[in-house]
């Protein structure tokens, strides 16, 4: 029906990963969007510059929810060092999906959310 | 009257493809569609005719300056306004409100005053007298909404009193559909002294607006909702107040003299018209309310009440499917809903797919959002070269983005 709507975007959609709070999270970042009313609340545990936990709560459309879960299940794991130099390439890597300047919007909110959240970076400039 | 095809045939847009499907446009309450007679007449005065106005001596200049108020003419009879001295072109309706907020408001609020909207506005008629208050330390009250997404009418005449010296309300709301009674309103205000501003955004483009009938002091709307070009909104506004309040912007054309010491202001309408105005526009506007008038403002309405009508019916039966505003008795052609478990943006994304194209977000209007306690709807509005068969296309369409999304 719509490139968009794939099924993988669906099933993040309706079976979110991660979500849900932290006990204890080292990192809480909340963001929206507001030109759809998008939110995001992401929580991360930190331990030896290496994300151990994460997780996000939030509501708004299939794209930025389905981005949260993507994203919050990839980080795990990594070091902050490796997050740093994540790009919108990366998120839309994980989704899969040719995405329109309108909607990129939601799909970004998670990466804005942990970009501001960890280093404080609220502007990219060469990203929107 | 024209038949509905021979209707659809004067709008080229309308034959076009959107991702390999039939447009379908229902995103009327945001812009309409032009019909041809409106780009014939912009393009002709571009080919033909194009000069500065109220300059030169030039042959060219005369009959730019002629045309452009031979348009403000024809709209000051299409809302049957006493003279074409009340017609102001601005922007848009936003520009059209902001002139009367700091024309008339900065002078006139004072402490103690306060200025009457309501729930249901658009920002645009919020975030103007929220400054205005501001600067002028006038009180910014509101007639809230009935759960049915009406007005507490009821509550009127607790919320006018003498305090009250502007209410500023909506026609016809562009989420919830509902259509006020505006001369009641008007007359309320006036009962109380206060003057009364009409956001007419929403019901000039769609019904028969009569302004000496409803006794407004201000009325705003916008040329492009209504067949003509962006960038170009108009403001009536009673002459005698008019005359009274002072210039919004400086320049060019809205002066008599300019002194160093000192400038005295050009009549009206010229006076609240500063540098050069948007000339093809106004011309475009003048074809489209002649394109309006020849099929019948009364046409129009009916038109889209019994579209509407159907639209409710059929989208009332899709499961999960809630919609916004009165589905009860007199009703805008604007259907705004949500669909259970699903944000209003991926059901204008997959309705896009389809190509059929609805408004999602808050369409300007967040407290109504609030109200509701919701973020977002979705939107469809109609108008009159919308048939049945695009609202069973919606209807459709709207089924099987439940299926999507059905786990």
């Amino acid at each position: 029906m719509d490139a968009l709507y794939r099924e993988n975007i669906l099933d993040h959609y309706r079976y979110p990963r991660n979500k849900g709070h932290l006990d204890h999270p080292d990192i809480v970042y909340h963001d929206h969007n507001p030109f759809c009313g998008d939110e995001i609340t992401l929580e991360l545990k930190i331990r030896d510059g290496r994300v151990v936990e994460a997780a996000f709560d939030g509501r708004g459309c299939a794209i930025s929810q389905a981005s949260a879960s993507m994203m919050t299940e990839e980080i795990i794991g990594k070091t902050l060092e490796e997050l740093r130099g994540w790009t919108k390439e990366d998120i839309l890597d994980l989704l899969g999906i040719e995405i329109g300047p309108v909607r990129l919007k939601c799909a970004l909110l998670p990466l804005k959310a942990l970009k501001a959240g960890v280093w404080g970076i609220e502007e990219w400039p060469h990203e929107e | 009257m024209k038949s509905l095809e021979q209707i659809r045939a004067d709008f080229p847009i309308l034959q076009r493809q959107v991702h390999g499907r039939p447009l379908v446009y229902l995103d009327n309450a945001a812009t309409s569609q032009k019909p041809l007679p409106v780009l014939q007449a912009m393009e002709t005065y571009y080919r033909q005719t194009n000069a500065n106005v109220h300059r030169g001596v030039h042959t060219l200049s005369e009959e730019a300056t002629a045309q452009y108020e031979a348009a403000r003419s024809r709209i000051a009879r299409f809302i049957n306004a006493a003279s074409a001295k009340e017609i102001i072109f601005t922007r848009n309706t936003t520009e059209a409100i902001n002139l009367v907020a700091y024309s008339w408001g900065l002078d006139h609020l004072r402490p103690g005053d306060e200025v009457l909207i309501t729930q249901m506005e658009h920002h645009s008629n919020i975030v103007p007298w929220q400054l205005i208050c501001q600067r002028t330390g006038a009180t910014l009250r509101y007639v809230p909404l009935s759960p049915e997404g009406r007005l507490r009418l009821d509550l009127l005449d607790t919320l006018l009193t003498e305090r009250t010296k502007l209410f500023a309300f909506v026609a016809m709301s562009n989420v919830l559909g509902t259509i006020n009674p505006v001369a009641e309103l008007v007359a309320a205000a006036h009962r109380v002294g206060a003057l009364a501003l009409v956001d007419g955004a929403q019901s000039v483009p769609h019904m028969p607006v009569d302004v000496q009938a409803l006794g407004a002091d201000f009325l705003a709307f916008s040329s492009h909702k209504m067949c003509g070009p962006t960038g170009l909104g108009v403001l009536y506004g009673r002459r005698e107040l008019l005359e009274r309040m002072s210039p919004f912007q400086g320049g060019g054309d809205m002066i008599r003299e300019v002194r160093l010491e000192g400038s005295r202001w050009n009549a009206l309408p010229w006076k609240f018209e500063a540098g050069t105005p948007a000339i093809a526009e106004a011309i475009g506007l003048g074809a489209a309310v002649d394109y309006l008038a020849g099929l019948g403002m009364e046409n129009v309405r009916e038109h889209e009440r019994t579209l509407v009508r159907y639209a409710v019916d059929r989208l009332s039966q899709v499961e999960g499917l809630r919609i916004l505003g009165p589905t009860n008795g007199e009703r805008g052609g604007v259907v705004a809903f949500t669909l259970e478990g699903i944000h209003p943006h991926d059901v204008a994304a997959i309705l896009d797919a389809e190509g059929i194209a609805v408004r999602a977000g808050h369409h300007c209007a967040q407290p109504i959002h609030d109200f509701y306690g919701i973020v977002a709807s979705a939107r469809a509005s109609f108008y009159f070269y919308n048939t049945p068969g695009e609202v069973d296309c919606l209807a459709a369409a709207l089924e099987r983005v439940q299926h999507v999304f059905a786990a």
